[in-house]
């Protein structure tokens, strides 16, 4: 707690002093080592590969043939620069009815048709981020607290707690059990939070899970939704990977749930984003779902602070409209993701690394325990140094999910192409390898200098060329990737 | 307890005292659990209740009836004329034209591109606040747009999807909840919701009148920063516009060296909001807050421009907003911030092309200024002509203008009865002064870049006819 004196004089607000931002967690030293020497495949073969990023690229393709066969769609061509002038004076808050309308049908298509959307409650927002960050300032105040069961996506430290004051408290789901979710967990963290005179408000579901890449059961999905109606607590669901589901069970959206589960309407709110199942990041595509209409009121004034361009809207509302192309492109986007995964996964498993059965997402939850010194977090963090600074892998450790157990790694594998997984693997192979060599490899680890060195922590934007990407979590902005081309 | 000492007036002794005590408390505990019971089922934060609430603001609701019932000359000839919009639909088809002859398909963009970036590039994540390109680009854009005088750094800009986030976002990193900014009256309605809404963040309105322009005056700002340290609140900084909205005059160079001083005296930020700057139609010399930096030796660390490209090149649907800083920590602070509201990128990939090609901005600028000038000399020509009176303006979309003639008394209430009668009767939105917090009443702003020449004149008509019918009332 900073002192009077340091408020009072200062020309800064304690939001832009304090570090609710996070980028001055030790997590984001695998960033600057893959942003100082980013692997590519002729220029810098030796360099990190980013496993980090859960970008899909792996049909990005199949837009870029949409959009050249639909040049009406955007306005920068001959065909479709007749509709710049409405396009470009167009900032109603609304959104155009037209791309409300295309959202809410695609929503319903990736439920396989089992829900319907209403166009009157899509509320937009600048990405998944400005859309959860929204809703939170919707139903709570500063001080109210949302149970989230971990692992979770570490963003969300920043995103709904930064600017808006709110508290995430977090109950452990673990291996045991595959990491589930389970009701019994979720009550004994609303007692204690209870007990310990804390204001819970709601609770958020990320459904298909960042980082385990599994999805909810239905019969799951039921129980907790029963429970946050009995205690009339909000339910917002993060279902931004929906349509990144390559294998059964099928997604179950709470959506669904709501119509076969007695509940309050009012209380449940659906996040949603075309960033992750379509590719589009760039693109800025936050939605807001609620079924309460007090949300979608407010939520959609908010929504002043971050309306999606009306040029992406425009070109939008014709792609996502285009019925023959979605379907196709939703089937073969899922076969890809489904092929590269299985490829990581047996890669893995043929040097004894195995990972949670997945079955959605752009990431696997990789499974390192066995590699640990002793089941701590200080050596999840040491073995994590190792894989950035011998393996040459930005993998994320569990531990910036906040998994309780240590010893377990995010690894994506949806944004490179597959030289760069072969590369990867490989990396692995004869790192597992070289440990065997060595045979004891925990006193291996001992011995060895893991200290990450950098001049500074502080990223030097100097050193920074022009071309960069940035991800969601990555304080620096990046070197561009390897483009997948398969 | 305040009820013991009348209930022990009413019931004397010890009855008197266990009432008094016992019927305050049982009241105060129904109460408590009635609230809690409210709260419970209260299913919006606080924070969220009055932004739920339908917005009153005059402002906000011209703009709805408009939305329902919009003048169209052919399809509905009877409709609500838009003068309360500040929209620049003049040169549109410039930029159309500009775009059929550069982009085709430009979205793809594999020639132009580094590095064969390909669709990649506009599909993949972006740095958040901007890609350096859009920066350089934009820079250079604003160069323009201020003349050709000042350069702009483009480490120093912030990009922001619109110029809303973008004071918001400023707001964020300057000030914490209960602090205030001073802002000059008559200002733009839509800062008393960018500016406070999620920060908690005050506005104290410093009067502007008539007598003097309109323009802000020290004495005026001194006392409004004295007045908030009596009340302990902590004023973070001074907000103008210039090209101000919505008078539309250009603030002195003097003034804004004596604004600069007040605030390095009193250690405070001061932004300058220019996203008119490339609408000044005038022949009045404009000073951005940039110039006078770049000229004199003025402490810069707490200085800081916002801009947009939804006037200047009327590209409102886009969202581009920027943030110049010349504080390195607020620079550092909003460049995080913008993970909330960032540009699109195909919207980058437009904009770096558009506005990359400097000479076509050139003839954009000067004719924007010259088809602005055009419909304002008709737009006051016409007013002249019904015997209306306005402030000379040299920049903005719109003009301010004086109907306490058409007012039967001097007072708020009599303003808004005219503006209603102007928007339901007379069927022309115009937003009236009290919504832009003018201390005098009798003011509205009228947009007239949404128009054309026809349709201006229509709106005269309109106006004249209100005017008559108050004179005849009277």
């Amino acid at each position: 707690m900073e002192p009077a004196s340091v408020r009072k004089h200062s020309l800064l607000s304690m939001i832009a002093r304090n570090g609710g931002h996070g980028e001055h967690s030790p997590y984001f030293d695998g960033w600057k080592a893959y942003d100082r020497n980013p692997f590519h495949p002729t220029q810098n073969p030796d360099g990190v590969i980013q496993m980090g990023l859960a970008e899909n690229q792996l049909s990005f393709d199949l837009i870029e043939e949409w959009i050249k066969n639909n040049p009406t769609a955007s306005i920068c061509t001959p065909d479709g620069v007749g509709k710049f002038k409405d396009v470009a004076i167009f900032q109603d808050y609304h959104g155009l009815p037209e791309f409300r309308q295309a959202i809410a049908k695609f929503m319903g298509r990736v439920r396989r048709g089992k829900v319907t959307f209403d166009p009157d409650r899509i509320v937009m927002s600048g990405g998944a981020t400005g859309a959860s960050e929204t809703l939170i300032f919707c139903l709570a105040d500063p001080g109210d607290a949302f149970l989230v069961p971990s692992p979770y996506y570490p963003a969300f430290d920043r995103d709904l707690r930064w600017r808006t004051g709110v508290r995430l408290i977090p109950f452990a789901c673990d291996s045991t059990n595959n990491f589930q979710v389970t009701l019994a967990q979720m009550e004994s963290a609303y007692a204690k939070a209870i007990e310990a005179n804390i204001n819970v408000k709601g609770v958020i579901l990320t459904n298909p899970s960042n980082p385990l890449g599994i999805n909810l059961s239905k019969e799951t999905l039921t129980s907790l939704l029963s429970f946050t109606f009995e205690k009339n607590l909000h339910m917002v669901c993060d279902e931004i990977y929906s349509a990144t589901v390559f294998k059964s069970p099928a997604f179950t959206s709470i959506a669904e749930v709501m119509q076969e589960t007695e509940c309050n309407p009012d209380l449940v709110h659906i996040i949603y984003s075309l960033s992750k199942d379509m590719g589009l990041p760039g693109f800025r595509v936050g939605i807001i779902y609620s079924y309460n209409d007090q949300v979608v009121n407010c939520a959609r004034k908010m929504s002043s602070f971050g309306l999606v361009s009306s040029q992406s809207q425009h070109l939008l509302a014709s792609m996502l409209s285009d019925e023959v192309f979605i379907e196709k492109f939703l089937e073969e986007n899922s076969r890809r993701l489904g092929k590269r995964h299985s490829r990581v996964v047996e890669g893995l498993k043929q040097e004894g690394i195995n990972c949670l059965e997945g079955n959605a997402g752009l990431f696997l939850w990789m499974d390192l325990r066995h590699l640990l010194k002793e089941p701590t977090p200080d050596a999840e963090m040491e073995l994590w140094r190792v894989i950035i600074k011998d393996v040459k892998l930005n993998v994320s450790p569990g531990s910036s999910f906040h998994c309780p157990e240590p010893g377990f790694f995010r690894v994506c594998f949806a944004n490179m192409d597959d030289h760069t997984v072969e590369v990867a693997l490989q990396r692995i192979r004869e790192f597992v390898s070289r440990g065997n060599k060595n045979g004891d490899d925990k006193k291996h680890w001992r011995k060895r200098d893991l200290r990450l060195s950098f001049t500074s922590r502080k990223c030097d934007e100097s050193l920074i060329s022009p071309r960069q990407i940035m991800s969601p979590h990555s304080p620096v902005p990046q070197s561009p990737l390897v483009r997948a081309r398969t | 307890m305040r009820l013991v000492v009348p209930l022990r007036g009413i019931v004397g002794g010890r009855g008197g005292l266990i009432l008094g005590t016992f019927v305050p408390c049982a009241l105060f505990c129904y109460l408590h659990i009635r609230r809690l019971r409210f709260l419970a089922t209260r299913r919006v934060s606080e924070r969220a209740e009055p932004i739920a609430k339908a917005e009153e603001s005059p402002y906000y609701v011209g703009l709805g009836r408009v939305s329902q019932d919009p003048f169209d000359e052919v399809a509905n000839p009877n409709g609500i004329i838009q003068l309360g919009l500040s929209e620049n639909r003049l040169c549109l088809d410039l930029i159309e034209e500009w775009l059929s002859e550069n982009l085709n398909g430009a979205m793809i963009g594999h020639g132009s591109d580094k590095g064969h970036l390909g669709i990649g590039g506009i599909t993949g994540y972006q740095p958040h606040d901007g890609v350096t390109e859009l920066k350089e680009a934009m820079a250079g854009f604003m160069s323009q747009v201020m003349g050709g005088e000042i350069s702009f750094d483009p480490s120093r800009i912030v990009l922001t999807a619109g110029a809303t986030p973008a004071i918001e976002i400023l707001c964020f990193c300057l000030a914490d909840p209960g602090d205030a900014f001073l802002v000059p009256t008559p200002y733009y309605p839509g800062f008393d919701r960018d500016m406070t809404w999620r920060t908690g963040v005050e506005l104290i309105p410093v009067h502007c009148h008539s007598a003097n322009n309109f323009i802000l005056s020290i004495a005026a700002l001194q006392q409004a920063f004295n007045q908030a340290r009596k009340r302990g609140q902590r004023v973070q900084g001074i907000l103008i516009s210039n090209p101000s909205n919505p008078v539309g005059n250009l603030l002195p160079q003097k003034t804004l060296h004596d604004i600069l001083d007040f605030a390095r005296k009193k250690n405070i930020h001061i932004i300058s909001d220019e996203i008119f700057a490339g609408s000044i139609h005038g022949n009045e010399e404009f000073f951005s807050l940039a110039k006078i930096l770049d000229a004199e030796n003025f402490d810069k660390s707490r200085a800081h421009i916002l801009y947009g490209l939804s006037k200047d090149l009327s590209l409102a649907g886009f969202r581009v907003g920027v943030i110049y800083s010349y504080n390195d920590d607020v620079l550092a602070a909003a460049k995080k911030l913008t993970r909330f509201s960032s540009v699109s990128a195909p919207t980058q990939r437009l904009l770096i092309s558009l506005l990359s090609d400097t000479s076509f901005i050139g003839r954009y600028l000067e004719t924007n200024r010259k088809r602005i000038r055009k419909m304002y000399d008709i737009f006051v020509s016409g007013l002249k002509e019904i015997g209306v009176k306005y402030v000379d303006s040299s920049g903005g979309l719109y003009c301010w203008v004086d109907m306490s003639g058409l007012m039967h008394s001097h007072n708020v209430k009599e303003e808004l009865e005219l503006w209603d009668k102007l928007l339901n009767v007379a069927k022309v939105n115009a937003t009236p002064g009290s919504a832009c917090h003018s201390i005098e009443p009798g003011w509205f702003r009228c947009c007239f870049t949404t128009l054309s020449e026809g349709n201006i004149r229509i709106a005269i008509e309109r106006i004249r006819k209100v005017a008559e019918m108050r004179k005849s009332s009277r």
